[in-house]
């Protein structure tokens, strides 16, 4: 049985229409306007026990507007939806405590306090006893490597060891379902891989279902088997992440720094020249030609750098969107 | 959940916003010190009545005893939720308040509990000071009526505290509550009993004054605590009818406001 089951999902919101200017504000202080938008336009899916679905799209998709009505934080326009036996709005107390969201930089620890103080305020809202509060404690913190920084003030701690902490706070009441919201945000690479691998590690240890959305590929492709594809609000694809890929990225971004200017014509045969701009140089090379390409770049060329990297999602989605390579999904 | 569960949950929550405020001190005892208005007006009255508290059916020791009084109620009723409320809800920090299965003004009551706390021993020395001062206006209240005033100066806080969650919970609708507020603060001021007892009001201003519930946030306890003549069992009856109309206002907003809840900043 589903763990999450959508149906016609709807979310629109009334906002504020002003035109610049003095003029503008005028005339929105003498008569204010809205308009109606709509975040999310009939979203169906569902989502099994023990899944990692990542939830992809590019800015202003309807990605967290949705996760916002999975847990239950606004209620849906219309549609129909049933989160862990559920009805999320409704947010009871077994609902609440089968769930989290992990909101990027939201934090819900106290700023000035250690981590620990929240923890312990964390562990007592969800009736969790003392020992077993300590033991799940050392056992999360083990897996974050976050063991020293849980006595230091948050507002101390690094970006990537707040954002460990957050997941620790949020997974204290071991939850079964996971909302996570751009989780690796503003990490750098090296926090990003953590948290991806503890991630993975929390699924297989305690088969929690797991919903992601991120704008980082690594994320997507390291957690996920399946993805959904929201774009102005509608879902435009749900399946397996490696056909996706193809679709998506059947190319890599390869940045090459030259030791001098050369033509262009140079490189037309490596792959798509997507930008040179004196020594720098950006190629967009097909993944089967890619070990061969650059081999024989790094052969004919004086290269002084040279970084091979997934476009951005934001990106690809976007290009895609732009191609109308996808097609709406039917009634 | 149990008597021990709420327990154990009161007592985390209080220690862990107490341990907040404490970061805080310098600003809590400055904050404090912002709430020396029944001070000055004491000083005030006590010129303006040339020393006799005439004209307010006072000799210039009650008087001195009710503004003391009125500043110590003072301290323990302030309630800032709204401005609270507003920053959580605007920076998105209230979403995951509502995620987890308490009611998230309890997080705020308890934290001004704890501010309570913080500011007592900085309103015991204020009123040491004001004793070597004034030892004429030195009382030492019998320990029923103490107790009195403790539970009345704790209900005024209740009053005070869902009055402004009432208006904190328009957010859900206006966004900018903090506004409203001031609906309240200017009233609070005036017919409160902080500038002048109830019982210097010309009559009808003090009818309609004793209708509103802010007589009962500041001048009832003040009253009790200052050792004034009050009709205890109208006052605390008065007390009893505001926060049974208030709880379950506050409530039902709530509830509604939920349902509008965009979850903006989040």
């Amino acid at each position: 049985m589903a763990i999450v089951s959508a149906r016609g999902l709807s979310k629109s919101y009334w906002v504020a229409d002003k035109q610049p200017g003095f003029a503008g504000t005028m005339r929105h202080f003498l008569r204010r306007r809205s308009k109606e938008l709509a975040a999310v336009r009939q979203v169906s899916f569902s989502i099994e026990p023990g899944e990692v679905v990542g939830f992809l799209g590019p800015n202003g998709a309807g990605k967290t507007t949705t996760l916002k009505m999975l847990t239950g934080l606004i209620h849906p326009t219309a549609g129909s939806l049933q989160v862990a036996g559920h009805l999320p709005s409704r947010r009871q107390r077994a609902f609440l405590e089968s769930i989290t969201l992990v909101m990027g930089q939201k934090q819900q620890l106290i700023w000035d306090l250690p981590p620990l103080d929240s923890l312990r305020v964390n562990a007592a809202i969800y009736g969790i006893d003392d020992y077993e509060a300590r033991r799940r404690i050392a056992e999360l913190a083990e897996m974050l490597e976050l063991e020293d920084e849980l006595t230091r003030p948050v507002r101390k701690l690094s970006l990537g060891q707040r954002m460990k902490a957050e997941l620790l706070a949020a997974l204290l009441h071991r939850p079964q379902l996971l909302f996570l919201d751009e989780p690796t945000l503003g990490l750098d690479v090296n926090a990003q891989a953590r948290v991806r691998a503890f991630l993975a590690d929390y699924n297989r240890r305690t088969g929690a279902t797991v919903l992601l959305t991120s704008h980082y590929m690594a994320d997507i492709t390291a957690l996920c088997d399946r993805v959904l594809l929201i774009h102005e609000g509608r879902l435009f694809y749900d399946g397996r992440l490696e056909l996706l890929s193809e679709r998506l990225a059947p190319w890599r971004q390869v940045r090459v720094e030259l030791a001098s200017p050369q033509p262009a014509a140079a490189f037309a045969n490596f792959g798509e020249i997507e930008s040179l701009e004196g020594s720098e140089l950006r190629l967009l090379i097909p993944r089967q030609q890619l070990t061969a390409s650059v081999s024989r770049l790094l052969a004919e060329h004086q290269v002084v750098d040279l970084e091979v990297s997934d476009p951005p999602i934001e990106e690809l989605i976007g290009r895609l969107f732009r191609q109308g390579s996808l097609e709406e999904p039917g009634p | 959940m149990n008597y021990r569960y709420w327990l154990r949950l009161a007592t985390r929550l209080w220690s862990s916003e107490y341990a907040h405020m404490l970061e805080y001190r310098a600003e809590v005892i400055l904050w404090a010190l912002s709430g020396v208005l029944p001070l000055i007006m004491l000083g005030v009255w006590s010129a303006a009545t040339d020393g006799q508290g005439a004209g307010l059916e006072m000799n210039q020791p009650q008087l001195a005893r009710y503004f003391l009084s009125a500043f110590v109620v003072r301290q323990f009723t302030v309630v800032w939720v709204v401005w609270q409320f507003e920053q959580d809800c605007l920076d998105g920090r209230l979403s995951p308040y509502l995620l987890q299965p308490l009611h998230p003004l309890w997080r705020y009551l308890a934290s001004h509990l704890a501010e309570q706390a913080t500011r007592l021993p900085f309103v015991i020395l204020l009123v040491s000071v004001f004793f070597g001062f004034q030892p004429q206006a030195f009382l030492m209240p019998q320990p029923g009526r103490l107790l009195l005033a403790v539970l009345a100066i704790g209900l005024g806080f209740a009053i005070h505290f869902l009055l402004q969650s009432l208006v904190a919970s328009l957010c859900f609708w206006t966004e900018r509550a903090s506004a409203l507020e001031r609906l309240l603060s200017i009233p609070l001021l005036f017919v409160s009993g902080l500038v002048a007892p109830l019982d210097a009001f010309p009559p009808g201003a003090r009818q309609l004054a004793l209708h509103t519930p802010f007589p009962w946030i500041i001048g009832f306890p003040a009253q009790l605590l200052s050792g004034a003549e009050v009709d205890i069992g109208a006052g605390f009856a008065a007390v009893a009818v505001w926060i049974a109309l208030l709880l379950p206002l506050l409530l039902l907003t709530w509830r509604l406001g939920v349902r509008r809840y965009s979850a903006m900043g989040a």
